[in-house]
């Protein structure tokens, strides 16, 4: 197979889009896209300081490799889960990562405020990735707020966000999906916007992009993943991808440009308070972290010296 | 041939694959949800393979919640 742009052999084939390329002709090619689907979004302007979310695995690499890049200002974001080994590689790659471009990188460690992900787990019974989420939404928003940056961009790829919106149309969690979009304005003036760059990219394509420009990155998956829904969900996308090349990148894409607007978020029609705990904004008197960081402590407290269970 | 699965970290002989999309097909895997890297290169589904070669499968698929 030829690359589609020179006379050498493909290295990369993306069926959604019925191309091949070169590594030369990938990189600029992935590069250009994202770029493409910023500036049509209007994700982020070329004044902006953006806070890059960075768990030193694929997406968000490739995402802070194209955004430095390409000249915007950045700020990696690095929030350690304390999840053992695992939490340990993803930070030594993304401090090799950073350190290797001279780029700034920030880090907060989870375990720092006694909420590593194991603690959240042991101490309530919510899943672990719903209680990562929160705590990730957390401190987010409050790094952006720390580190003056008015946009947060993250790495979430086509596949999550054709994963999650299957998962919000089995359920039609019309508030979900009220707020599935790849660029959420802010709704308080603590709140920044927040962008995905690679909502429209697979997971293939960056995994290629990291690979062929030498990004070194996590390629073990979180040990609290396996069984996950949102995996289940992926499987399923992939089998009908293989028989119907670029059905993935419709379903997100169609749903961006001609779905979502049908759709209207409960939080907008309601004022966010202030929580009592963080003073960040809230629609209760605490927001979902604070309530999170209560309940671990409450079951701390509850359980007696010794016990193992909490 | 030689297979590394990663990152389950697992190895794998095949005796005999003319190209890619035999090997993944060989080993169930779905195309498109793994990187095919032979060396420094990465491998289109048409490429061919010899007996000698030493393949690493590379799983792209990740996340949670």
């Amino acid at each position: 197979m030829k690359c589609k742009n020179c006379p050498k052999p493909a290295e990369v084939k993306i069926r959604a889009h019925n191309s091949a390329f070169c590594r030369r002709c990938y990189l600029v090619f992935f590069r250009r896209r994202v770029v493409r689907i910023i500036d049509k979004a209007s994700m982020v302007d070329r004044d902006d300081r953006i806070l890059v979310a960075v768990s030193g695995g694929k997406d968000s690499l490739a995402l802070w490799e194209v955004l430095a890049s390409e000249g915007y200002e950045t700020v990696g974001f690095h929030l350690a889960l304390g999840i053992g080994a695992y939490s340990g590689r993803s930070f030594e790659q993304t401090r090799a990562f950073a350190d290797a471009r001279g780029l700034r990188l920030e880090v907060h460690s989870l375990s720092d405020d006694g909420l590593g992900v194991p603690d959240m787990m042991q101490a309530t019974r919510r899943p672990p990735c719903a209680a990562c989420g929160t705590a990730k939404r957390h401190y987010f928003d409050s790094a952006a707020l720390e580190y003056s940056c008015n946009v947060i961009a993250t790495g979430h790829n086509l596949d999550d966000e054709a994963a999650r919106l299957l998962g919000n149309v089995l359920r039609w969690q019309t508030d979900h999906l009220a707020r599935q979009h790849p660029v959420l304005q802010p709704t308080h003036e603590k709140f920044v916007r927040k962008v995905k760059p690679l909502y429209l990219t697979s997971e293939f394509e960056t995994a290629a992009f990291a690979f062929l420009a030498g990004i070194e990155y996590v390629v073990q998956e979180c040990p609290n993943a396996a069984g996950a829904t949102q995996l289940t969900y992926k499987g399923l996308l992939d089998q009908l991808e293989t028989t119907s090349p670029g059905a993935k990148l419709a379903f997100v894409n169609e749903f961006v440009t001609r779905g979502s607007a049908g759709f209207v978020s409960k939080e907008r029609e309601t004022a966010p308070k202030t929580c009592g705990g963080c003073g960040m904004p809230s629609f209760g008197d605490l927001c979902s972290f604070c309530s999170l960081r209560a309940e671990v402590t409450r079951k701390r407290r509850d359980t007696p010296a010794g016990a193992t269970s909490l | 041939m030689k297979i590394l699965l990663t990152p389950q970290g697992r190895e794998v002989e095949i005796a005999r694959a003319k190209r890619v999309t035999d090997l993944l097909q060989q080993l169930s895997i779905t195309p498109g949800t793994v990187l095919v890297i032979r060396g420094d290169h990465l491998l289109t589904d048409d490429a061919r393979l010899c007996a000698s070669d030493e393949i690493e499968l590379r799983s792209v698929v990740s996340g949670g919640s």
